[in-house]
Parts: C-alpha cells; sequence; structure tokens
C-alpha cells in the first residue's frame, strides 16, 4: 500500500517521541533535520556521519512482536543517553535510528542498507527474529559494519553465516530451550512431549534445542505441530496436540503467538494435564495475558527486573528505565536492547575510534557487565556468554506488586559448556 | 486415516464450527454495512479494537463482562453514528474508492488514539469466571468460552435477521439498499436509515471486538488481520449477502480447521485458497449478487 512510508516515518517519530522528547524538542529537531535536508543530502550525511555515533536499529515496530520490538527501542535509547551524559566517545556523541523492519527480511535488508548508506550508521544493532536477522546481518557485515544481534538465533553463530562483524548479545535457542528444557524434563513430569512450533527458524531452532535436552532424560516426542507465524487463533491445533495426551507441551514460539496460544491452552484446560513450557516466557506477554492465563508456566529468560535484589547492575538498569516509565521495570527482551548498544558504545569507547576493526577487537576484550552480571563475547563466534534464569509465572495470590510476575527458579551462571562448541559450529579450533 | 481417531476428527470439526462462528461473527458487520451502503468499511478492523478496549475499560469500572457485553455495542455504535453523520454522509454516491480511502485512514486515526488512551503494549481480559474452564463434549474438551460464543453469535445472527428480514424498519432497509430514489419520493428519509446501519455495523464490530478479546490478545494491532479475516469471509460469502457471510464463516472455519490436523503449516493459507478457489468459479461469492462493485 502506499501509506508504508507514511507509516515508517510516524513509527520512527512515535518511538523517539517516547524516548523523553518533548513535542518542542521534536519540533526542533525535525526543522534541524528538514534543514539539513534542505542543505543536500550529501554534505548532511557527511558531516553527521563524522560528528555523531550514529547506531541504526530496525526492529519490528509493527506486527505480532510489536510489544517486544518497542521496549527494546526504548531500553537502547537509555543507553545512548547515558553513553552521551558520560560526554561520549572524545565529545562524539551517539544516536539511535530506529527504523521499523516489519519483521520481515526483505524490509529488514532494505532499511538496513539505507541506514548504512544514506544515514552512514557506524553500528547496526536490532531486529527481533531468527530469520530477520541473517537478513541484516548479511548486508551489514558484507559492507564491513558491525551488527549486534539483539535477538535469538542458533544460525548466526554458525561457520556460514558468522563474520568477524557478527556479534550476538541475545542467547540463543541451545541456551534457552536447552535449559528451559533440562529444567523440566528433570521433573520427572512424564516422558511424553508435545511441540506447538512457529513455523519459522526461531520455532524450528528452539524445538532442536529441547529436542537435545531430552536426551539424556529419554523423552520421547508424541506430537509436533506447526504452526503458521502470527496465527489468529490456534484452537485448530490444540485438539491434535491433546489427543495424543502429552505430560510437557513445549510452546516454540514467540510473542504474541506465544500469549494467545498460552491463552487458549488455559481455555482448554490443557494446564491441568500438561507442564506448559516457553523457552523465552516473555514478560510483554505475560502481563498483556494476566497471571491466571499464566500460573504455572515454566520458561528460561535472559532477564527479569527482580534479579536487582541480587544484581548491583540490574537496580541501575532498572531505576533509570524506572525514570522514564512512570516506576515500570524493563522488561527482558528490552534488556537486549539495552546491552546491545551498550556493549558497542563500551567497545568504542576502549578502542578510541568507530572504525570496525579496531572495535571488534575491543569487543573480542571486553568483559561487561550491564544489567545482569558478567558478560563476554566468545572468541570464536561471538556469541555473548551470560547466565540464562529459569522463570516460573506466579500466581497472583503470590505476586507482590503488578510486576511481580515471574519467580526465578534458578540462575545458571555464565559458561561456555552452554553452548555448542566451536568445532560443533563449524570454526576452526 | 491411521493416526486420526474418528473422536480426533469430530473434535476438530466441532472446532472448525466454533471457528467459523467467530469468524462470521467478524464478518458479519462488515457484510451488512457493504451490502446496504455499498461502503468498504476498511475501518472495521479498528471499530473490532475499540470495541475491545472498550470493554476493558468498561470492565475497568464495573467489573462485570455482562455490563460490557451491552455498554460496548452502545459506545462503538455511538462512535459509528458520528462517523456516518460527519465524515461518510458528504461521499454518497461519489463512488465506492471515497468511502473506502476515508474509512481506510479513520483506521489509522481510531488505532493511534487507542495507542494514546491505552499504551501501546497488550492489556489482560479473560473471560467471566462463570464462562471459564473447559466442558466435556464426549469426543473431548472444549472452552465453555466458546460454547457460549457459538450460542451467543447464533443468538444475534438470528435478531439481526428477524431486525432485517421481518420488521417495518427492515423492509425499508431492504428497499433503501435496493434503490434509494424511489424509497426517497415514497417521503421517507433514507439518510436516517443508512445512519442506522451504519451505527448497527460497527456496534457488530465492537462487539465482536470484545467478544473476542479472552480469546485473543488485546493489543492496538489486533483489528489488522481480522480485517483480512473478515474480508475474506465476505467475499467467499459474497459481498453484502448475510446469509453468505454465515454460509462462508462457517465454511472458512471448518477448511481452516481441518488443514490444521493435517496439514498445520497451511492452516493460515487454506483460508485464501479457498477464497480464490470461490472467486474462479462464482466470482460474485456463494450467495452474492453479480455486479454489485461495479454498480
Amino acid at each position: 500500500m502506499s501509506t508504508k512510508d507514511d507509516q515508517n516515518g510516524t513509527d520512527g517519530n512515535r518511538t523517539e517521541d517516547r524516548h523523553g522528547l518533548n513535542r518542542r524538542d521534536f519540533i526542533k529537531t525535525s526543522a534541524l533535520g528538514m534543514a539539513a535536508v534542505a542543505a543536500g543530502p550529501w554534505i548532511g550525511g557527511f558531516a553527521r556521519a563524522q560528528d555523531t555515533i550514529r547506531i541504526g536499529f530496525p526492529v519490528p515496530l509493527t506486527g505480532p512482536y510489536g510489544s517486544e520490538a518497542k521496549e527494546q527501542a526504548a531500553c537502547a535509547q537509555i543507553a545512548i543517553d547515558e553513553f552521551n551524559a558520560a560526554g561520549g566517545l572524545d565529545g562524539r556523541m551517539a544516536e539511535l535510528l530506529v527504523r521499523d523492519d516489519k519483521l520481515k527480511p526483505g524490509e529488514a535488508a532494505k532499511r538496513t542498507l539505507e541506514l548504512i548508506e544514506k544515514d552512514g550508521v557506524d553500528f547496526v544493532c536490532g531486529s527481533l527474529s531468527a530469520s530477520v536477522q541473517l537478513a541484516v546481518n548479511s548486508v551489514a557485515t558484507e559492507r564491513g559494519i558491525i551488527y549486534n544481534s539483539i535477538s535469538q538465533s542458533d544460525t548466526i553463530n554458525e561457520a556460514s553465516d558468522f563474520t568477524k562483524y557478527t556479534f550476538h548479545e541475545a542467547m540463543n535457542p541451545h541456551m534457552t530451550a536447552g535449559t528451559a528444557g533440562d529444567y523440566a524434563f528433570s521433573r520427572n513430569q512424564g516422558k511424553k512431549v508435545a511441540y506447538l512450533v512457529a513455523d519459522y527458524a526461531y520455532g524450528h531452532e528452539m524445538m532442536r534445542g529441547f529436542k537435545v535436552a531430552g536426551e539424556q532424560y529419554g523423552m520421547e516426542t508424541v506430537a509436533e505441530v506447526i504452526h503458521p507465524l502470527a496465527a489468529q487463533d490456534f484452537s485448530t491445533f490444540l485438539p491434535r496436540i491433546m489427543a495424543a495426551g502429552p505430560d510437557i507441551l513445549c510452546l516454540c514460539n514467540f510473542g504474541l503467538d506465544q500469549l494467545n496460544s498460552i491463552k487458549q491452552a488455559h481455555s482448554f484446560g490443557m494446564k491441568e494435564s500438561m507442564q506448559l513450557v516457553a523457552p523465552a516466557l516473555l514478560y510483554n506477554q505475560r502481563l498483556a495475558g494476566g497471571p491466571d492465563v499464566f500460573e504455572g508456566v515454566v520458561g528460561a529468560a535472559n532477564y527479569h527486573w527482580t534479579l536487582e535484589d541480587s544484581v548491583a547492575t540490574a537496580k541501575t538498569f532498572n531505576d533509570k528505565y524506572r525514570e522514564r516509565h512512570d516506576g515500570a521495570p524493563p522488561s527482558d527482551y528490552g534488556a537486549y536492547g539495552y546491552a546491545g548498544v551498550g556493549a558497542l558504545l563500551q567497545a568504542a569507547k576502549d578502542a578510541g575510534t568507530t572504525r570496525s576493526d579496531p572495535v571488534v577487537e575491543a569487543m573480542e576484550a571486553l568483559k561487561y557487565n550491564l544489567y545482569k552480571g558478567p558478560e563476554y563475547f566468545r572468541q570464536c563466534d561471538h556469541q555473548a556468554v551470560q547466565s540464562v534464569l529459569v522463570v516460573e509465572s506466579k500466581p497472583a495470590s503470590a505476586m507482590r506488586n503488578e510486576y511481580d510476575v515471574f519467580e526465578v527458579k534458578e540462575v545458571r551462571e555464565a559458561s561456555e559448556s552452554m553452548l555448542r562448541s566451536c568445532e560443533a559450529l563449524g570454526h576452526k579450533a | 486415516m491411521a493416526g486420526y481417531p474418528i473422536e480426533l476428527i469430530v473434535m476438530q470439526l466441532f472446532t472448525g464450527l466454533a471457528l467459523g462462528t467467530v469468524f462470521v461473527l467478524l464478518a458479519v458487520g462488515l457484510s451488512m454495512v457493504f451490502g446496504l451502503l455499498t461502503v468498504v468499511n476498511f475501518a472495521h478492523g479498528a471499530f473490532y479494537t475499540v470495541g475491545a478496549y472498550t470493554g476493558v475499560f468498561l470492565f475497568g469500572l464495573t467489573g462485570n463482562f455482562w455490563v460490557c457485553l451491552v455498554g460496548v455495542p452502545l459506545v462503538v455504535g455511538t462512535i459509528g453514528l458520528v462517523v456516518e453523520r460527519f465524515l461518510v454522509r458528504p461521499l454518497y454516491g461519489r463512488g465506492i474508492d471515497y468511502p473506502l480511502l476515508l474509512t481506510f485512514g479513520l483506521a489509522y486515526v481510531l488505532v493511534e488514539l487507542v495507542r494514546i488512551a491505552f499504551g501501546t503494549s497488550g492489556v489482560p481480559f479473560s473471560a467471566p469466571p462463570s464462562l471459564q474452564g473447559a466442558l466435556n463434549l464426549g469426543f473431548g474438551y472444549f472452552p465453555l468460552y466458546r460454547v457460549f460464543l457459538v450460542g451467543f453469535t447464533t443468538v444475534l445472527l438470528i435478531g439481526l435477521w428477524l431486525f432485517i428480514e421481518r420488521t417495518r424498519y427492515g423492509l425499508v432497509i431492504r428497499a433503501g439498499a435496493r434503490d434509494p430514489e424511489i424509497v426517497r419520493v415514497l417521503g421517507i428519509d433514507v439518510s436516517r436509515v443508512w445512519l442506522l446501519v451504519f451505527g448497527l455495523g460497527t456496534a457488530v464490530a465492537g462487539l465482536a471486538g470484545l467478544l473476542a478479546a479472552p480469546m485473543r490478545g488485546v493489543i492496538p494491532e489486533m483489528g489488522i488481520p481480522v480485517l483480512v479475516e473478515a474480508f475474506v469471509v465476505t467475499v467467499v460469502g459474497g459481498m453484502g449477502s448475510l446469509a453468505g457471510a454465515v454460509v462462508a464463516g462457517l465454511l472458512v472455519g471448518v477448511v481452516v480447521s481441518m488443514t490444521s490436523l493435517f496439514a498445520p503449516a497451511f492452516a493460515d493459507m487454506s483460508m485464501f485458497a479457498l477464497m480464490a478457489l470461490v472467486l474462479v468459479i462464482r466470482p460474485q461469492g456463494l450467495f452474492g449478487r453479480a455486479g454489485l462493485m461495479g454498480g
């Protein structure tokens, strides 16, 4: 439709608007922007690329993952503001350029190309889909631009897609499904497992992660139901799963799909006969679904704000977010946005430049603790080695406040043993 | 059919019919406004969203689902009346694309207002406690809420049908749709009839949003896929045919459900495959009048 570009415009503006710009500032910025455009795209683009550190941030603001994507952009902006408040890189300030990739690889590739060629970004961070990030990765890294991915993928670690400019701040399906599966399967709730799988890379990679984790417990797969991405109604997928009589149902889907499938499985009374497990149990979707619908569902998570009780950086990050969002704490996927941009800026500062090669070296040497405890990038595949949380959704009666939605059952400390080995990924040892 | 016990087939068929009634509910408002006013209402999905959020708001105020069930169609219907009176009315007689473009833009405005009022993230909404849980149907468990929905939609459709086919007001509506000029000559104020029809159509769209809220997530973008589903049902059934919308809705539900059983990855596509097939065989849809769109 012809409104595509308008929509992008408004989305970009809205996001910026939400990041603390008031109307007056916004008008001023727009006026400046227009002046720059009038001065000619060449002069404007070149001059800005010299002064400002620009980070391109393609995320699916519209569509079934919109809620997570907006959080990521909001948290990434916190990292930018923090960097600027601390003086930037020898006075060079950072700027975040949020674009809507609409959860489509083609759209994401186009936006990323624009960000690099037209806006002259120094780094790219973002994307919220296992398949979309591969498109962004190839566009960015082919042009020698560092890309730090903040959504789950196994493939991006593999030698075929990996380049020296590829970094992966998010966890990967092998870690999350592996951890969630290990936790659920070890509880002796029965051996029969069913899978409800969103039909794209994320879903299939998650199912594989669960199956690998299930091997040592002798788990048996009784049903695999593949559903289209962004399905509206799950009622037609559920009878076959119920008929198979599993003890555990692994929901290998994300965003709104996770909410709708849990909501509808709950209405079919499935939680009474089986344990629901999500590889990444989402804070935002739990808020949207309510405590009753999610009660008892277990899953892995990269973050839950109550980590602040034991981790100092979590407290700092939460407080910064609360300040901007009426006291509401940040979400798990939002935190990825913060850490993804934060790690890039930290490395640029360490390297003293935004040129890709020195920054890659700085990233490889980086030991950082931005929000959840210590992290570092593994040498061979640039995967962020980090802790994985096992969480369970609380019943309404156990919640301290409206945001206290998950109980952290376990924190599995950062360790390369959670990852597939470098050799298995096709990297030279 | 090895691996597919008969209970499962029956259950899947029933699920499909229940899903079909949801589709009917989603489509009926759109179909009515088109059939009687020849207005292609692209804001249908937005009215659906507004309905769900009005439900959330009223529920927060009263804590009573049944109050929402009455209040939501009243509120959304009133918005519909205002929209018809001040926005759509000046465009009558100007060709079908004028109201289409207007409602297309209106949809963005309404959804943006929802975002401003309720935020961009989803909000929780559950079925009332008396309608929660699952019911044993003999061949499997089925959510009580969906059973209620089938019953409620049936009553709603009978009510709409009686109103349009069996009342004096309905007679005027049908006459106005057939030949507004003659109706005007007879001294009837057609514009008031159209106002009412548009209001009714949007009220039903809002009601659909409220009723879908306990099953699907309540987010500002919830109406986008619904607009697509409603159009598929309307096109398959024949633009503007109430009976067509019912038959097509049920048919789409069963087709989607059966595809989900045997080839779940193609569940979404099956809807469009059915639409393509119907359009090839009967371009005006199952119950549609030929040439309505061009006329």
